[in-house]
């Protein structure tokens, strides 16, 4: 005889007001990645480029000897700079299973038989990559800034550059914001998060590469527009105060990212569905 | 219990029952595109009260392909079969219920809610189990559950909670803690209708539940589902091309083929009591002896050989006086020359309603 009756119960408890199940995806994708050992590794290595930077700040703070290394506005651009190459590998490690995976699984009828829109298991996935993103972008840098201040024991840097606060986080969330949306994209296409990883990297590639061979052709910059990197290289000096380095306007940079990410998300709109109809 | 067809507004009169219409409260059709069949059965004791699901002229095409052809249909509470062959549409009916296709025409409604106007509010008060594998990748079996719940509206405690209970009631609480990636195809099986069932949904969606398991776990699953639709107060809807498992677990069914509804009621009506059903072997000439029951006014079909399966409507029986016998076949069998080799009473199933509805003689 049972001494417990593990049957079916009815739910007499709470409920969420609809508009909130984008949250639970996103902490329930950060928390996947985070219980991943490689990925903590590749966090923890993201921040190395913060530590050496904070190394240089705190020198060139205390030390007058060391002045010749004291930061500048660009310092904290060739920062960002550096951060692209992390970037690029976090995007693909975190963001090329995100719908791949759910649409090997079958899950995307799971997730939209519940009480969720479209959009918001968009912004739930969208919001795992933006987070780790801005997580090895926006935060150490805002935090350079913070700790320039706290070396140096005054404001006077941070008066003198006082765009620098906006120019971080407009940077960065440029950056997030093509990176997670073209990965989203291509992670809809594909049940492959391998071969979603390779078409990633390939676009990227492969666009640096056709622009480096026009260059070579023209001998002229105009046509960095072709470059994904390129493009966000442009458009980011000039939000940065600094001369851009290509001869592509940067409006024309800036029309090319934002038309990319229109772009995913016109694909997302349409891969990310209860049932594939093929016809 | 009654069901009543009513005329649509087009004028088209409903076409007249092929069969068992000596029963006067009940009404079949094979071409149900044209009627609107309102159940207006006494609520079973365990379900809900009022229509849980209604389709007013559905359509749904897939390019040229019309999946559903104007379907009408209205069901009450309880535990409802959603019987056809393969590509028959029910499928495409659950989804469109589900709002994940959008019908060309026609309306729906699912608990009293506009499924193109609420589709939120719905969901969050339907399960859907799908018919193919589907889960999230990289979880647990007990964290999967509870996230659905979660994304269900759940809290996150309460979730966690129900995500235990209902993974002990389909019969995986010792395996919650492995990935469902691991698991075979019946526990995959009950964890989708565990991950259904999670939020405490009014009414549950069940697409092809018993697909891939052996016997033992389609008995068990069935089981669940029969408690559910009966004891548990869960109106659900069972979508099968399995007619012993409609017939085990649902009180009423829907037959459908060709993106029609094509029989519809009470699953004990449908079967129908106005008749015997015989199996016969016979020496002679099997299609002509074939077409002389059929001329009496019987359902007769070759189902091997020298096998046949007749149906033996009651008013036939009384015509010879003796109502529900097989005297009428062996009257015919002698004036025509034919020697019965083997006759075994039978009960109609609902294989036989099946293959009536869906016209496979």
């Amino acid at each position: 005889m049972p001494i417990h009756d593990q049957s079916y119960r009815r739910y007499g408890g709470g409920r969420a007001m609809p508009g909130q199940a984008w949250l639970v995806i996103a902490r329930a994708g950060i928390m996947t990645m985070l219980r991943k050992r490689a990925f903590l590794g590749l966090l923890l290595a993201s921040w190395v480029p913060f530590l050496v930077r904070a190394v240089q700040i705190y020198l060139a703070a205390n030390y007058p000897q060391a002045s010749l290394i004291a930061p500048t506005a660009e310092t904290f651009r060739q920062f960002l700079a550096q951060q692209d190459f992390l970037v690029f590998i976090m995007t693909i490690y975190v963001g090329a299973g995100l719908i791949a995976n759910d649409r090997r699984a079958n899950a995307l009828q799971i997730y939209l038989s519940k009480p969720l829109m479209r959009s918001e298991y968009i912004a739930g996935k969208a919001a795992v990559l933006f987070s780790f993103v801005l997580f090895v972008t926006l935060v150490p840098a805002l935090l350079l800034l913070v700790l320039q201040v706290l070396f140096a024991g005054s404001f006077e840097f941070l008066q003198k550059n006082l765009f620098l606060f906006p120019a971080i986080i407009v940077a960065t969330l440029l950056e997030a914001l093509l990176s997670t949306f073209a990965m989203l994209a291509l992670s809809s296409l594909s049940k492959s998060s391998r071969y979603v990883g390779i078409l990633y990297a390939g676009i990227i590639f492969f666009t640096a590469a056709i622009y480096g061979v026009m260059v070579a052709i023209t001998g002229s910059t105009r046509l960095a527009w072709l470059s994904l990197g390129a493009n966000l290289t442009q458009v980011i000096d000039v939000i940065f105060r600094l001369k851009p380095r290509y001869a592509t306007p940067w409006p024309v940079s800036l029309i090319v990212i934002l038309a990319i990410v229109a772009l995913s998300i016109s694909v997302l709109e349409r891969r990310v569905r209860g049932v594939e109809i093929v016809t | 219990m009654r069901w009543v067809c009513e005329e649509r507004s087009d004028g088209r009169a409903p076409p007249e029952p092929s069969w068992n219409s000596g029963n006067p409260k009940h009404r079949i059709s094979k071409d149900l595109e044209s009627m609107e069949v309102v159940s207006a059965r006494e609520p079973h004791a365990a379900a809900k009260t009022g229509p849980v699901v209604h389709l007013d002229a559905v359509t749904v095409i897939y390019g040229a392909n019309r999946a559903l052809k104007g379907v009408s249909a209205r069901f009450e509470g309880g535990a409802v079969g959603l019987l056809g062959p393969n590509g028959a549409g029910k499928s495409t009916m659950l989804k469109a219920l589900l709002g994940f296709i959008k019908p060309s025409e026609g309306r729906m409604t699912v608990l009293g809610l506009d499924v193109a106007e609420r589709p939120m509010e719905i969901r969050a008060r339907i399960g859907y189990m799908p018919e193919s594998d589907a889960h999230i990748p990289g979880m647990n079996a007990v964290s999967f559950v509870a996230y659905c719940g979660q994304l269900a509206g759940l809290p996150a405690v309460d979730a966690m909670q129900r995500a235990h209970e209902v993974l002990y009631y389909v019969g995986l609480g010792e395996a919650r803690y492995r990935n469902i990636e691991t698991y075979s195809t019946g526990m995959k099986q009950r964890i989708k209708l565990a991950q259904a069932l999670v939020h405490d949904p009014d009414l549950l969606f069940l697409d092809e539940p018993t697909n891939g398991m052996d016997p033992k776990g389609r008995d068990e699953m069935l089981e669940l589902i029969r408690d559910l639709g009966h004891n548990k107060n869960v109106n659900l809807i069972l979508s099968s091309h399995l007619l012993p498992d409609v017939e085990f677990t649902c009180d009423d069914v829907i037959v459908m083929d060709k993106g029609q509804v094509v029989a519809q009621g009470p699953i004990a009506e449908l079967k129908g009591p106005g008749g015997r059903v015989f199996e016969l072997r016979i020496k002679g000439n099997l299609p002509a002896f074939l077409d002389v029951l059929r001329q009496a006014g019987m359902e007769a079909t070759s189902t091997d050989e020298d096998v046949m399966r007749v149906f033996v409507p009651a008013t036939a029986g009384a015509v010879d006086g003796a109502a529900n016998s097989a005297l009428p076949l062996f009257a015919l069998a002698a004036r025509h020359g034919v020697q019965v080799r083997h006759l075994r009473p039978s009960v109609p199933t609902l294989e036989d309603v099946f293959a009536k509805a869906v016209g496979h003689e």
